[in-house]
Formats: structure tokens, sequence, C-alpha cells
């Protein structure tokens, strides 16, 4: 136990941060840092894939689209409880990573990333399609809405129980043959570790992860699900968010959700380039000196400070 | 012409092609033929479709050229096409002529795509797929970024470089436009492949491509050959560009985002290492895409990029390396 005291100490340290944070913040601030919670889940998820099973994923987006649909429509049309469609969207989405899953063995590396981008941009086409159920351009309004400090509440609480759930399988033995199979497939498969049963079991979970995100994205958007704002960008954000985090290790996760989830709109308000565009020259040129400098994200960082403390 | 430009792009690719792929290309190429005799309307739609589809071909070819060169899937091929054709319509409005912008804009395109990979890519390539990829997503977002910055979204109008005039096919009237722009791109595509095919520089690229440990050992100074990969890539993608603007009409910095995503399915499609299934990729992308959405009612224009991908899927679970790739043999 006493080798985790650092790690034990670090998450302490981060909930009793979250927890006294809203009653210091302003109300904007409190939705920006709801937002990072909201990002903290969907990258996590995205790690679990593609950082501990090594399948490259672009689609999430499409994942955060359905769990997001899931809340508003159940929301409008059964005015069911929020954080119950929470967990229908977990559930939706499990089946359909699941099946997901399914076509994406036969896959790998690049080809697999460009089909699941394929996924990115194919979803948000459906809504512009079935648009009486699923309110066209226009997007479906949840019946309820919720105030910043519940989603704050919502988004970090989500953040805490996945985030032990996800220690919890990684550490134990589906964590092991996630890794195996990352490391090795014929290693893997030698070992006695079912691949396929493995690597979409990955695929649920993640996919499970990405949809409690969508969810809480639409909560955050005043209850309502618009294609636009599930496209491709997003899908893009979030693999952004997990390289920057560090594949592969869950330690980074934390700065990888902050840059995802503040950058964007922060450097909204950068001086000299102005507003609009000055959003994305910042962001971009971010991304790529990042990545320049810190090729294993944040989680590499920190191995390496921990390694010169060491020494 | 249909099939002249199949048979011509099919012997392109002789080498690497499947017999069943071919049979089935041929299939598609006579269809459409005979369709063409005889609706004026699906001959219209064929044209149209295959000069989008060229289009969407040659930005594929500069994704294949990329991939080969360094491994590396290139986020920000569209982008970087869409900013050449900024600085086209730069040029225009300083006073030059549209073909001269042309010749000046795809040399800008080449320079801007060799420093890109020296700069920024470099770096990255032997760390990890990932960390690779993740810079060229920053470069689309950043390019997004600068082009906003400095011409703004407000919509640009460029002229047409073949005019407003029409052809009179057998009672079939076509629009100046589209023949150009399946000519011009496909000019750009024969000159880009007779560089790798018959010079000695095209050699040294294709070389330092394949085997780099190797070539560099032969003398050939491999990491400037991938430099000048990454250049005639952003050539073929500034061509893909400027050819794709009257096809819409305005300039506006999204042009390319569309037209990237089917890149990618083209080349995808014909299997990201092989240049001449990229090509034909694009060609059966764009027409199948046209033909499509005028005659299977169903699909509206909506559903035309999921049912694009569902195909591309389903053709990935058949072949995991696409039509014209070949499958990687590993020793364990």
């Amino acid at each position: 136990m006493r080798h985790r005291l650092p790690e034990l100490g670090s998450l302490l340290a981060v909930a009793v941060l979250l927890s006294v944070l809203p009653f210091t913040l302003s109300d904007y601030n409190i939705s920006l840092v709801a937002q990072v919670g909201i990002f903290f889940v969907a990258v996590l998820g995205l790690n679990i894939l593609t950082g501990y099973t090594g399948q490259i994923s672009i689609g999430h987006g499409a994942f955060m689209a359905i769990g997001g649909y899931t809340t508003a429509v159940m929301s409008r049309d059964h005015d069911t409880n929020l954080v119950v469609t929470m967990l229908m969207a977990f559930a939706i989405c499990f089946v359909v990573g699941l099946l997901v899953g399914l076509p994406a063995l036969r896959l790998s590396g690049v080809y697999l990333a460009l089909a699941t981008f394929a996924l990115a941009v194919s979803v948000p086409q459906l809504p512009l399609k079935w648009s009486k159920f699923l309110g066209g351009s226009g997007g479906v309004q949840s019946h309820r809405t919720v105030t910043h400090l519940w989603l704050y509440g919502a988004a970090w609480i989500a953040s805490a129980i996945l985030f032990a759930l996800a220690w919890l399988i990684l550490r134990g033995r589906i964590g092991r043959a996630f890794r195996a199979a990352r490391d090795s497939e014929i290693a893997a498969v030698a070992s006695g570790i079912e691949l396929p049963i493995y690597k979409t079991l990955a695929f649920g979970i993640s996919a499970a992860y990405a949809g409690v995100a969508g969810a809480l994205f639409v909560m955050g958007t005043n209850g309502f699900a618009q294609p636009s704002e599930f496209g491709v960008f997003l899908s893009l954000q979030l693999l952004v968010g997990a390289a920057v985090a560090g594949l592969g290790s869950l330690w980074g996760i934390l700065a990888g959700a902050a840059f995802v989830g503040l950058l964007p709109t922060v450097s909204g308000s950068v001086p000299v380039i102005g507003s609009a565009h000055g959003r994305n020259v910042v962001f971009g040129a971010a991304v790529i000196l990042v990545m320049l400098l810190l090729p294993e994200g944040f989680a590499g960082l920190l191995t390496r400070l921990r390694r010169l403390a060491r020494a | 012409m249909v099939a002249a430009a199949t048979s011509r792009l099919e012997s392109l690719c002789s080498r690497t092609a499947v017999p069943a792929t071919s049979l089935l290309l041929l299939a598609g190429a006579t269809g459409l033929l005979v369709g063409s005799l005889r609706s004026s309307i699906f001959a219209q739609l064929t044209v149209q479709g295959l000069a989008l589809g060229s289009v969407y071909g040659s930005l594929a070819l500069a994704l294949v050229l990329v991939y080969r060169a360094t491994h590396v899937v290139n986020f920000a091929q569209g982008e970087l096409a869409m900013a050449t054709t900024y600085v086209a319509w730069q040029l225009i409005q300083w006073g030059l002529s549209y073909w001269e912008a042309f010749a000046v804009t795809l040399a800008i395109a080449f320079v801007l795509g060799t420093v890109l990979q020296v700069v920024l890519i470099r770096p990255v390539q032997h760390r990890s797929v990932i960390a690779a990829v993740i810079v060229t997503v920053g470069l689309f977002i950043l390019i997004d970024g600068v082009v906003d910055w400095v011409w703004g979204s407000a919509l640009k109008f460029m002229p047409s470089p073949f005019g407003t005039k029409t052809y009179d096919v057998g009672g079939v009237s076509i629009s100046r436009l589209y023949p150009g722009m399946f000519l011009v791109v496909l000019a750009s595509v024969l000159l880009v492949w007779a560089l790798f095919r018959f010079t000695k520089l095209g050699l040294a690229m294709r070389a330092a491509a394949l085997r780099p440990a190797e070539s560099a050992l032969v003398g050939v100074r491999v990491d400037w050959m991938l430099a000048i990969g990454w250049g005639l890539a952003a050539v073929l993608g500034a061509v893909a560009g400027l050819m794709a603007e009257p096809s819409q009409f305005v300039l506006q910095p999204t042009l390319m985002q569309p037209i990237l995503v089917y890149a990618f399915a083209a080349a995808v499609l014909g299997g990201l290492e092989s240049p001449a299934g990229a090509v034909i990729g694009g060609l059966a992308i764009g027409v199948s895409l046209t033909l499509v959405v005028q005659y299977v009612h169903p699909i509206t224009s909506d559903l035309q990029t999921p049912v694009a991908f569902a195909v591309l899927v389903g053709v990935l679970l058949l072949k995991p390396s696409g039509l014209f790739g070949q499958r990687e043999v590993r020793r364990v």
C-alpha cells in the first residue's frame, strides 16, 4: 500500500480542490470547470480503448452524440429523471460500442482510425434524415434544464465513479488482457487470452463512458442536443485530449481534459489576433507544441518528474 | 471517355490489381457507358461525378503519397489545399491571370509542404503513429485559424478557369467546367506518376519510402526525399483545392472539409498504399455518390455520407487492407 501513497494523496488533493472550488468561483467559471469534468469522462473512456488496447478511435464524438440524444429524447418524451438518462446513455452506448467493436476486430491501426472517423462523420447526419424523432438540424430540446452547479456536481461525481471503475477494471485480469493485446497480439493469444472478447469489451466500456459524457454535454448546452455540436471536431478534440493526457495511463487525464475543455474557450479572448479565429490559432499551435515537447503527454511528464525526484 | 479513362488508370495499376477487382471496374465502366448512351441526364451526372471524383482522387493521392513516405495520415491535407486556394485567390486579386496564379500557387504549395514536413513531422515521425496524427490534427486547427485570421470568413469568389460555355455531345449538353476539372486533375496525377516512375529523383523517393535504411546506405538522402514527398502531396492537394473551388462556386474556409472526408474514403478504398487505388477509389466514390443520390430515392443527400461510409466499412470487412492494398504478412 505504501507505494500507492503519492497517487492516493494526489487523488485526495484533487477531490478536496474540486469540492471547494464551487464556493469560490463565479457561475460562469463553474460551468467551465464542469465542462472539464465532462471531457474528463470522455477522455478517460477513449484512453481505455486507445491507450490500453491500442485501438485508435477518431469516432468517440459519435458515441457522445448517441448518449446526448438519449438524454434529450428521453427527457422530451417521457420527462425521465436526468440521472436515469445518464445510466441509459451508459447502457445504450455500451451495446452500440460492442456492436461497433465487432467489425473493428478485422481492422487495425490506420484503417480502424479511418473507419471510426467514418462513424464520427456519419452519426451527426442521421438526425437530419429522421428529423421527426431526432429533431433535424434544429435539435432536440430536453424537458428539463439544470443549473451550472448541478452540472458541476453531476459531472465530477460521474468522473469520480467512472475513474474508480476504470482503475478497478484496468488493474486486474481484464486490464492485463487489454495491455497484452496492445503490446503483442500474438503473445496475448499464445498466453490464452481471447482477443475478440477483450477487444470488443474495451470498445463497449469506452463507448459507454463517451455516452455518459455526451449526456452531460447535452445538459451543459441548456438541454439542447444538436447535430452541429457533435461534429468531427469533437471527436478530434477527444483524441487530442487522450494524447495530451498520455495514452495508457490514468494519471494525466485531468490535464488532458483541462487542455481540450478549457483552452478552446479561454483562448477565444486572446488579444492581438482577435476573438473568433484566435481560438483556432492558439489551440492548434498549442496542440502541436505539446506533442512536440511531450510526446508521451502529461502522464509521461509525471513519470519523468518522478524519476528525477527519485534520482 | 469514361471507359478510356478507367482503362488508362487500370493499366497504371496492372501490377497490383487483383483480377476480380479489375473485372468489377470493367463492369462498372460498361454500366456507366451504357447508361450514358440511354439517358442524357445519366450522362451529365456521370461526367459531373467523374469530375468531382477526380478531385477526391487527387486529394486521396496526396494522402497516399504522405502515408507511403512517412506512414502518417495527414488530417491537415485538406486544410492545406484550402489555404493554397486562398493564396491563389490573393494572387488573382493582385492582378495575375488565373493560370499564372495557378502555377505560382503550386510552387508555394510545394515549399509549404516540404517545410511543414521538416519542421513539424520530422521530430515526431519516429515516435508513434498517434503523435504524428495529433500533430496533423493540430495543424488542421491552426491552418483553419490562420486562414480565418488573414482572409476572414466572408465568402470569396474566383473567376472560373474554364468559362461558362457548354459542349453539346450527341444531344447532351455538358458544362465545360467538368471535363476541364477532370483533365487538369488527370494531367497533374499523370505528371506526378511519371516523376515517380521515370526519373532518378522518383526512384530515390520510392526507395526512401519503402526501405529507408537500405536507401541511406546507397547514398539516398532519405530525409530530403520524404520532405519532397510531402511537397508533392501538397502540390496535388493544391490542384484539388483549385479545382474544387469552381465546382462549389465560392471560396470559404470549409471548402475542403467534405472533400477530405471523401478523399479518406477513396484512399482507404484503394488501400492507402496504392496510388492508383486512391485515384480509382476517388472516381468510384464521385460517380457512385452522384448517381445514387439521383436515382435511389430513400437516400437523400443527408444520407450521402453515411451510405458512402457504410459501403467503405463493408469493403474493409471483406478486404481489411482495401481493394488494391497488400496484406502485410508478418513473421512471428
